[in-house]
């Protein structure tokens, strides 16, 4: 029986995860999910509404695999970074091996000549689980506030 | 100081190059388009009379988003709010989201469900066909104040849109002259837009992406059959859209309109890329999950992509099995808005419609092969900051404006500024 998901565990993760983004280290973010994950980025609008598609929709790890060799080798835009803040995780339901949770973040996007804008904010509707000794994300649905994308969503949230 | 007073006070003898474009353009000329076209405000401004409000048919929202009487959407006849709305006749009516009293808005959301509408300021109302119906203190409170005697309210109201419906799309239009919406599109386009949307449509997601461009940019981008393959490095790569590719592009007669495909060819393993020495060819490129580009010929036609524009702003998209329309509003010479829609059919099979959230990472805002598409319009936008009179190269193909068998071509672009001048009378 492995540790009980505790709500500084989650912290870390949570940390961690974005951390890993805005370091740019893209080629480990789909580590931080399970091989049957489902990430997806979506609005309130859309949440609210029940719509399914996301403005990124992965239901596999490998597509979280493609989509960072997809951005390192195929895709083109400007050079750009996130700025993560996160607020505090609220548990939502515990299962024990499961856990559900809900944490706000904020996001500012730093273009190459230094131009820095709120990009997004919102929340992540997440479902954290046991694998060995870490959490991974076996959902990770990203519910931005805003029905708008300013340009293009290159990095993902 | 501005290029006026400069102009004007400083240099009374010659005006600074480039103060004010010269806004010239010779008749007929397709093969060059002066920048001034995306940057002019006086230009943005006859752009809402001539082409928004002028002989054409401008997509609003689809029928499945009003379906039921009482339901209604907001949306834009270029700059001009509108609302849509299903009466109770089960008809679909369009107008002017403005109050005729002072002018407010009369739905403020984006849509829902009403019986009829009141303005929040005076509290006009309206019903479901843009009628004013009421008039708060019509006859004055106590004998005193209300409307004038000869006030009549059948004389005031929003302007009403002449609603045309094909294959699920609800157009409006504000002119008489627009012909029936089938001869506005023509057999070919109109056939093109039928076999994808050829049953009940449900919306799977609704997005919109803020562009930092004029908005013919994008629209010409869409047609734009000549980058598609250079720019959007995905597709080339898993051999979704090659140039060497059986496929095609078809214009209409007003050039406004086009559709770009491609048909299914598996076989094709094309050198031309590597040969040009291209960044698109990349043959290390694989997926983990190749599934995600598994189509599914659900229009039993081969057919696995289609890219078709209808004049001024429309673009109903099939890439594999993600469906989608997306309606280009203005927003400022400098600023678009892309509505994408992200739709199904009613009778989806459960793996039918997971193929299209699967696909719809293919398009929108982070689509692998349309994500560059939100970006080089600004790309574009800045490059000619300073260049009001100079002029883009759009010469690929010829200087023609009609179908031809490949898609290394700029036909489709021409198409559209020919469709363009003839609205706007430059
Ligand atoms: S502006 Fe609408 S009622 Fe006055
Ligand atoms: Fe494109």
């Amino acid at each position: 029986m492995a540790a009980a998901i505790t709500l500084d565990r989650i912290i870390a993760v949570q940390a961690a995860y974005v951390r890993c983004i805005d370091s740019g280290e893209l080629e480990s973010w789909p580590d931080f999910f399970t091989d049957d994950c489902l990430y997806k980025v979506t609005t309130a609008e859309n949440h609210k509404l029940g719509f399914e598609a996301g403005i990124i929709y992965a239901d596999t790890k490998n597509m979280l695999i493609d989509r960072i060799v997809s951005l390192r080798q195929a895709n083109i835009y400007e050079k750009q970074t996130y700025r993560h803040i996160l607020g505090l995780p609220t548990i939502l339901a515990n299962g024990g091996n499961e856990v559900e949770c809900e944490t706000p973040f904020f996001v500012a996007r730093i273009m190459h000549d230094g131009q820095t804008d709120v990009f997004a904010t919102g929340r992540y509707l997440d479902t954290c689980r046991h694998a060995g000794n870490d959490l991974k994300f076996a959902r990770k649905i990203v519910v931005c506030d805003s029905s708008r994308i300013d340009t293009l969503m290159a990095i993902p949230l | 100081m501005d290029a006026k007073t400069n102009n004007g006070a400083t240099h009374s003898n010659s005006a600074p190059p480039n103060s004010t474009p010269a806004m010239e353009w010779p008749a007929g000329v397709l093969t060059r388009i002066p920048f001034w076209v995306y940057q002019s405000p006086e230009l943005y401004a006859q752009e809402q009379h001539r082409v928004y409000e002028g002989p054409i048919w401008n997509y609003l929202c689809l029928e499945c988003e009003v379906a039921k009487p009482g339901d209604y959407r907001t949306t834009f006849l270029g700059s001009m709010p509108v609302v849509v709305a299903r009466d109770y006749d089960n008809e679909i009516y369009a107008f002017e989201n403005r109050c005729a009293h002072r002018g407010a808005l009369i739905a403020l959301d984006g849509g829902g469900h009403a019986r009829d509408f009141t303005c929040v300021y005076h509290a006009w109302n309206y019903d479901l066909k843009g009628n004013l119906k009421g008039v708060a203190f019509e006859d004055g409170v106590a004998g005193k104040g209300g409307m004038g005697k000869t006030f009549c309210r059948a004389d005031h109201g929003p302007r009403k849109l002449r609603i045309a419906i094909f294959c699920g799309l609800v157009f409006g239009s504000l002119s008489d002259d627009v012909p029936p919406i089938e001869e506005y599109l023509g057999d070919e386009i109109a056939r093109r837009i039928a076999r994808v949307l050829h049953k009940p449509l449900v919306v799977i997601g609704r997005f919109t992406q803020m562009l930092p461009n004029n908005w013919k940019l994008y629209f010409e981008n869409v047609k734009d059959t000549y980058h598609a393959s250079l720019l959007h490095t995905f597709f080339t790569t898993f051999k979704i859209n090659r140039l060497s590719q059986r496929g095609g592009l078809v214009i209409d007669e007003s050039g406004g309109h086009h559709a770009s495909f491609a048909m299914i060819d598996p076989t094709v393993t094309g050198g031309d890329y590597a040969q040009a020495g291209l960044r698109s060819e990349n043959e290390d490129l694989t997926l983990t999950d190749k599934s995600l580009v598994a189509f599914e010929d659900e229009f039993h036609d081969g057919c696995s992509l289609q890219i078709l524009t209808v004049f001024p702003g429309l673009v109903v998209q099939q890439i594999q099995n993600a469906l989608a329309v997306r309606q280009v509003l203005p927003k400022g010479q400098h600023s678009t808005a892309l509505n994408w829609t992200y739709i199904g059919f009613a009778d989806d099979t459960p793996d039918l419609r997971r193929a299209r959230l699967r696909q719809g990472n293919l398009a929108g805002p982070a689509g692998y092969v349309s994500m560059e598409d939100g970006a080089v319009g600004g790309f574009v936008q800045r490059g000619i900051a300073a260049a009001a009179n100079e002029r883009a190269v759009v010469e690929m193909g010829g200087g023609g404006t009609t179908n031809e068998g490949t898609r290394a071509t700029e036909a489709s672009v021409r198409g559209f500024w020919k469709a363009y001048r003839a609205n706007m009378g430059i």
